[in-house]
């Protein structure tokens, strides 16, 4: 068993008397597709700027590749890439120059750089742009030029906050293969998100994070056999009419959860369940059947959507 | 499939950690060099527009207006060391304004270096080395001219062109120490031009001698480091006549300036970057 490159035990970072980070203990094997899965503000940026080594933790221990980030944080940051929620690429410089002045902050030499930025050029899909000024740039495309960028040193632990935020689907579609290849050549990733199905693609173990503490951990297809039915009916009633017709499904399927626009019953077989119900007499206004996500995990774990 | 163990990880960072730690300042330099290449030719323009502007204006235009000169010297090289330390100032006090602040808000540049393994003191550093650079390019381009005019009598005139930079430094790193706070933009960068930066060209004795202002308006030239440059200057291009003990002034209250300007700089992007 390979010792892991990340390794962080009751994990705190607190801001006055705000804590954004609750004493959080997680590991990263090499080679492995790791995610923080949660909403916006459950801690997970907080922890991914400490795993960055640029954010010093108030209390716990981490270790990155065998070392403490308080004493070793340029050598620790000279083995990542990062890929931060906000792009910060340089719009005073084009596209390939970007990448140029990047290795240049490793110390590499500006030969090997060149090589290195052509091919990365060539992966991000961007060859044909490499002229052009960075706010010229779709969203898309940015995403893929800061990637490059965070791939410029060949990093052993490539770090990305919510990766495809703000994309359109077919952009989010591009980046997730282009991730996929990067971890099928054994880079090690850490990625964040509060979309479930890029968890779903992308991880093959997550955190679930609320508040600051881990609520679960394990991989997507666990934590769904673990915490959620194999399928789920969803139904609508008219969002007035919902409270009374859950009140009438007691019992109906192995769990209920009542949201604002629709009912959810997590069961095994959804279409029984439906039969269930119409025999009750109860007329949805549309139903659903689907199988469980991490959606369910995490409303499960915590009585809330992740998108709010 | 990775076959390599934390141990090897662990050598190959502390590796790849060793030129960063050294040359990290460099590196950052080179890359907002690499960034002129946008601008390169108007700042080339006006290094050489803005000296023959104000050359011409107050050299020969103003200067007719006090044929006696200042004291054993024309007007021309009364005021062409000052001219070259406020230039200096200029470059710097935009070099250190919005370009701070934007590397941190609108092109958030500084964030980008820190993931990589360059440091807050080091990105302060590299910037520093780059707008010193411009400062003395820009300042020996203005020398170049002013002895076209023929207004350096001095042998070491030349060494106003450390000095005038210098003087730029100083006053550069006491804006971006203001400036590396500054979280939300309220027009605090048009203040500091109208509050700051144009009554240190207006009382340092630029224009005239400190001695003509009334007694109690003096101390504003003394505490202003455009002044202590100024006069330095002018001891450099024409052996202005001053006790040694006020030249030696001049140059430590600069320096302290500098030194003090680029610690509190530093501490601040720190301070910001380990959010």
């Amino acid at each position: 068993m390979p010792q892991p490159v990340i390794s962080a035990r009751q994990l705190s970072k607190t801001y006055g008397d705000f804590t954004a980070v609750d004493g959080i203990d997680f590991e990263v094997a090499p080679g492995e597709s790791f995610g923080l899965l949660g909403p916006n503000g459950a801690g997970k940026s907080t922890t991914m700027r400490m795993v960055g080594a640029v954010s010093t933790r108030t209390s716990g221990e981490l270790s990155i590749l065998g070392l403490d980030p308080n004493d070793h944080g340029p050598d620790i940051r000279s083995q990542l890439g990062v890929v931060p929620q906000q792009d910060n690429l340089d719009q005073e410089l084009r596209v390939r120059d970007n990448l140029l002045v990047y290795g240049r902050y490793f110390g590499l030499p500006r030969r090997l750089i060149a090589e290195r930025a052509d091919a990365l050029l060539d992966f991000a899909q961007l060859t044909d742009r490499k002229k052009a000024k960075v706010d010229d740039l779709s969203g898309g495309m940015k995403r893929r030029l800061t990637i490059a960028r965070a791939l410029i040193n060949e990093p052993r632990i490539l770090l990305l906050d919510e990766p495809t935020t703000g994309l359109d689907p077919q952009a989010r579609h591009i980046l997730w293969d282009r991730l996929f290849r990067l971890k099928e050549q054994g880079t090690t990733l850490v990625l964040t998100t509060h979309y479930m199905d890029e968890a779903e693609q992308l991880c093959d173990r997550l955190v679930v994070v609320d508040k600051g503490s881990i609520m679960a951990e394990g991989s997507p297809a666990s934590l769904i056999r673990q915490y959620s039915s194999r399928e789920v009916l969803e139904v609508r009633f008219g969002s007035d009419k919902n409270a009374e017709a859950a009140e009438r499904m007691a019992g109906v399927g192995d769990r209920l959860e009542v949201l604002p626009d629709r009912i959810l019953i997590y069961s095994e077989n959804g279409e029984a369940v439906l039969e269930r119900i119409t025999a009750l007499g109860l007329e949805p206004i549309t139903s659903l059947v689907r199988r469980s996500s991490l959606e369910d995990v995490f409303l499960r774990l915590t009585g809330r959507s992740l998108i709010e | 499939m990775t076959t390599t163990t934390v141990r090897d990880d662990t050598q190959r960072a502390l590796d790849g950690g060793v030129a960063p730690r050294r040359f990290g300042a460099w590196y950052i330099a080179e890359h907002r060099i690499l960034a002129m290449k946008g601008y390169a030719g108007d700042a080339l323009f006006q290094s050489f527009g803005n000296p023959l502007i104000y050359l011409f204006a107050l050299g020969v235009g103003l200067a007719s207006l006090v044929p006696q000169g200042v004291g054993d010297v024309s007007y021309l090289e009364f005021v062409a060391p000052a001219l070259m330390a406020t230039a200096a100032m200029t470059v710097t006090s935009n070099e250190t304004s919005y370009p701070i602040m934007m590397g941190f808000k609108w092109n958030p540049i500084f964030y980008g270096m820190n993931a990589s393994p360059i440091t807050g003191g080091q990105i302060v550093s590299g910037m520093m080395i780059h707008i010193a650079l411009r400062a003395f390019v820009t300042v020996a381009i203005y020398f170049g001219i002013i002895v076209l005019f023929g207004a350096v009598p001095s042998a070491l005139g030349w060494l106003s062109i450390g000095s005038a930079t210098l003087t730029g430094m100083a006053i550069g790193v006491l804006i971006s120490t203001y400036t590396s706070t500054i979280e939300e933009d309220r027009g605090q960068m048009a203040m500091l031009q109208r509050f700051g930066i144009m009554p240190l060209f207006l009382f340092s004795g630029t224009f005239f001698p400190l001695e003509q202002l009334p007694v109690w308006l003096q101390p504003l030239g003394w505490a202003s480091p455009l002044w202590h440059g100024t006069e330095l200057g002018r001891v450099l291009t024409y052996g202005a006549t001053e006790p040694i003990w006020l030249t030696v002034t001049h140059v430590g209250y600069l320096t302290t300036l500098l030194v003090v300007g680029l610690w509190a700089t530093r501490k601040h992007f720190v301070r910001r970057l380990n959010k």
